[in-house]
């Protein structure tokens, strides 16, 4: 099943006089690795916000699966299938990873308003909670406080969180951003292998690893989208070059 | 074709096995019973027996610690912080007064009552505490218990106003056991709602809408991002709050056989505060052990300074916060620097 | 009725030079500072202390006022209130209320439960017709003397260096710092200048406000309707709020002695469900 999963149209967000996201008409297709890429300041993460409601847009429309969630909540839109990781770690400092993501098995399930039995109940969920983060290689780590854990184990806890939502489209902002390099691969790995029926949108400054990841690219400049497409399109594209170059000169 | 698609056969290998009968521990360990806990209710029962002189001030214990417990689920859980929790104790104070005078003297049916309708004013001002910073939320829950005691004092008609609200006998408890002039009863009758309170409260805490709700303390962006939705969340933890808070006026009413507009007063809204930073909170009984000890604390003040116990009791406060936040601070410093940073912005 | 207006405009005067050093703590420094009445009412107490048992003159004990309390506000501000800046507002808001109690419990101490009284000087007692209309000479005095404050304050924020540097140091501490200001002097002084401002407040308003050691809980809440109803990143803004509310207290007491309370905090509500943010543009950007 192809087809076009997720779609702004018009999408725009101004602080104050400034126009961080710029008449924005993307389309990510079903089961695609999308990749966010541009500049810093060139307003990925205020779209990936956009997206997914942390901020309200000041014009235009965001569509998922063709139905308009403009003006859904977050938790809504999770509930839809549509989640995201944060380029600065938001986790819950103070729970244990298996506290953590058994929350959004719970939350997903539609148990989470159930305030008479214990979560230690709901052995489904729990079982579930504990595949998960030995999947992610935090299986040893499930009872300490996330607070104490290494910064490459938050990282993957970021998004062994959004996976646990069960997402149909994930956005990944730059999920190995700030991991030291001996843990690095462990994101990467996990990254890749995520399974192919999830689209995925990812921000990423890595260009290697956007190139082997990503299907199609968007190339985001001060806030409007320059230019769009394949791999081989974009990194042939001198003009490409010429924005990451004109960052760094 | 990769790790994490497949399914639930190829996953059951030992690894998956061994960490969900692991994780499996780990949540039974969470609401396993502590032992402080079993030691609380032996001590508040043997305190019948062993101080049967003192029954009067245990049983303004237990009401504070109630009113405590009740504060906690929206401070310790969900992070509200509210300066005007009186409002729903005095609500409950003065239903529990007016069902004794105009209905029925049996104070079991008034207590529920008084829950009752101190929900629905929490249900009702839930609404207006959802949005906003810590600031209007200080400001919102202040100015109702404003607008209620200034409610209670003008419709003196109903409440009796200044002077308060007397002149009614409280039944016997269930019709059977009578408020006697020790206030045996009248403690065990405390007692037995602050345990059950209590009961419920912990299994809420240990619930998925528990960790819900300290998922929206923590960090209210993400807690959206995993499908929590807080709104709801908060307007249902509120207003049960406000039905414990409720019920915590009306034992107040019924063991004391009068209600003071004093029910509504600012410095009971911040001195459940100051009880609940004694005790600590978000584990439930930070309430019950910063009761015991502010009211220890302020009647052995009132008798050394009857008049200036006050002054004691702010500079108690200013020495907590003061203190507190060294001990906070020295915390963070075992934390890697970029948490320490992001701690201390908070 | 115009009588009424004017007392309104004298109240509401006295409530922005009273709020307005809490108007600065709380959007400047984000500090939910309870105790700001506390500092008022030290005012009043030492305007009293200096009149009747001294028998200093009313004229002299307003800038003693001002200077005493901005140098308790400055005490204060370096040995306690500078270590919370970066506290959690429930740490801010119990370390207060704990210096509210202690004020109230010393002021009971020093001076006893009682209402002060001030004897004001003759040429300001009384009352006096113009175009028909009673006017309280007392209160004519308070107006001028607050709208020339008002002016001054405008002046020394848009016009002086220490006003930019104050407004450097509001928009980005950081910045601000790294342009060699020194944010802890200017907060210091600040707060000071506040504290200073409450005291005078408070010293005149002994006599329309009344002075006994409830004050600071019972105008606790009038000073923060000033700050959230004006917002606080304008002088004009908690400056219209403060006569608004000074107007409308007096009226509603007067015309609606029943509800009059109940609907200020009524619209205090309301007032913050409409633009919980907007009024705190600056402060909730935490």
């Amino acid at each position: 099943m192809t087809g076009i999963v997720l779609e702004t149209k018009g999408l725009k967000r101004r602080f104050g006089a400034f126009l961080a996201t710029n008449d924005v008409n993307l389309k990510v297709e079903r089961g695609a690795r999308h990749a966010l890429i541009g500049p810093n300041g060139a307003g990925k993460t205020t779209l990936i916000n956009l997206l997914t409601g942390v901020l309200p847009p000041s014009e235009g429309k965001v569509f998922l699966e063709g139905e308009d969630i403009t003006s859904l909540a977050s938790f809504r839109r999770v509930k839809r299938g549509l989640t995201r990781t944060f380029q600065i770690n938001q986790l819950f400092t103070d729970f244990t990873p298996l506290e953590t993501v058994a929350l959004a098995i719970a939350e997903r399930e539609g148990i989470g308003h159930n305030l008479w039995r214990s979560i230690a109940g709901y052995g489904a969920v729990v079982d579930e909670a504990a595949a998960l983060l030995d999947r992610f290689g935090l299986a040893s780590v499930m009872g300490e406080r996330t607070a104490i854990l290494p910064y490459g184990k938050q990282r993957l806890l970021e998004i062994a969180l959004a996976f646990a939502s069960k997402p149909r489209v994930l956005l990944l902002d730059e999920p190995a951003a700030g991991v030291p390099e001996d843990e690095r691969h462990e994101v990467l790995a996990i990254v890749s292998d995520l399974p192919s029926d999830v689209t995925v949108v990812l921000i990423e400054h890595d260009m290697e690893l956007v190139f082997s990841f990503a299907s199609r690219i968007s190339v985001l400049v001060a806030g409007a989208i320059f230019t769009e497409g394949t791999v081989r399109e974009i990194s042939a594209d001198p003009r490409v070059k010429a924005v990451y170059l004109g960052e760094n000169a | 074709m990769n790790a994490i698609s497949q399914d639930v056969t190829a996953m059951t290998d030992s690894s998956a096995a061994t960490a969900e009968s692991r994780a499996a521990k780990f949540m039974k360990r969470r609401n396993r019973i502590r032992f402080y806990e079993i030691l609380v209710w032996i001590a508040a029962i043997a305190a019948i027996f062993v101080a049967p002189t003192k029954l009067l001030i245990l049983t303004e214990i237990a009401i504070l610690a109630l009113f405590a417990v009740s504060l906690d689920l929206v401070l310790g859980f969900a992070g509200i912080v509210s300066l005007g929790h009186a409002a729903f104790f005095g609500l409950g104070a003065y239903i529990a007064g007016l069902m004794a005078l105009h209905f029925i003297a049996e104070p079991v049916v008034g207590l529920i009552a008084a829950g009752l309708v101190s929900g629905v004013l929490g249900f009702l001002t839930s609404f207006l505490i959802l949005r906003g910073s810590d600031l209007t939320r200080l400001m919102t829950t202040l100015g109702i218990a404003l607008m209620m005691a200034e409610v209670a004092n003008q419709m003196a008609w109903l409440t009796g106003g200044a002077d308060g609200l007397g002149g009614f006998t409280v039944g016997p408890i269930l019709g059977t056991f009578e408020f006697d002039l020790f206030g045996r009863n009248g403690y065990i009758y405390c007692l037995v709602v602050l345990f059950l309170v209590t009961m419920i409260a912990r299994r809420l805490a240990f619930s998925p809408f528990g960790l819900s709700l300290k998922a929206i303390k923590g960090n209210p962006m993400r807690a959206g991002m995993v499908g929590v939705p807080a709104r709801r969340r908060i307007v249902a933890v509120y207003s049960l709050a406000a039905v414990f808070a409720g019920m915590a006026g009306a034992l107040l009413t019924q063991t004391t056989s009068f209600v003071s507009p004093d029910v509504l007063a600012f410095h009971r809204s911040a001195d459940l505060l100051m009880v609940l930073v004694i005790g600590g909170t978000g584990y439930l009984y930070g309430g019950i052990f910063g009761a015991i000890i502010f009211t220890l604390l302020k009647d052995w003040l009132s008798v050394v300074t009857p008049q200036y116990w006050m002054f004691w009791i702010g500079l108690i406060l200013v020495a907590m916060v003061l203190t507190g936040r060294d001990r906070l601070a020295r915390w963070i410093e075992f934390l890697p620097d970029r948490f320490s940073r992001k701690e201390a912005g908070r | 009725m115009l009588t009424i207006l004017f007392d309104g405009i004298a109240y509401g005067m006295l409530l922005f030079i009273l709020a307005c050093g809490l108007t600065i703590t709380l959007g400047l420094m984000n500090f939910i500072n309870l105790a700001h009445g506390a500092f008022a009412m030290a005012g009043g107490y030492i305007t009293v202390v200096m009149m009747n048992r001294y028998g200093i003159s009313f004229y002299w004990c307003l800038p003693a006022a001002f200077l005493l309390t901005a140098a308790i506000g400055a005490i204060l501000e370096r040995t306690l209130y500078r270590w919370l800046y970066q506290a959690s507002h429930l740490d801010q808001v119990l370390f207060s209320v704990g210096i509210v109690f202690m004020s109230v419990a010393a002021a009971d101490y020093f001076m006893g439960g009682q209402q002060q009284l001030i004897n004001l000087p003759p040429e300001l007692s009384g009352r006096m017709e113009i175009l028909g209309v009673g006017i309280g000479r007392y209160r004519l005095f308070t107006i001028v003397v607050c709208a020339v404050l008002v002016v001054l304050l405008q002046l020394i924020l848009s016009r002086t260096r220490f006003g930019s540097r104050l407004r450097a140091a509001v928009d980005d501490r950081r910045v601000a710092m790294g342009l060699g200001i020194n944010v802890s002097f200017v907060f210091a002084l600040t707060f000071a200048f506040g504290s200073g401002l409450a005291g005078l407040g408070g010293a005149m308003g002994a006599e329309i406000l009344g002075l006994d050691p409830n004050f600071p809980l019972k105008f606790m809440i009038y000073f923060l309707i000033v700050v959230s109803v004006g917002g606080t990143s304008t002088i004009s803004g908690p400056f219209l709020a403060a006569m608004l509310l000074g107007i409308a207290d007096v009226a509603g007491k007067y015309y609606v002695p029943a509800i009059g309370p109940f609907v200020i905090y009524a619209l205090m509500i309301v007032m913050l469900i409409i633009r919980p943010s907007g009024l705190f543009a600056r402060g909730a950007g935490r």
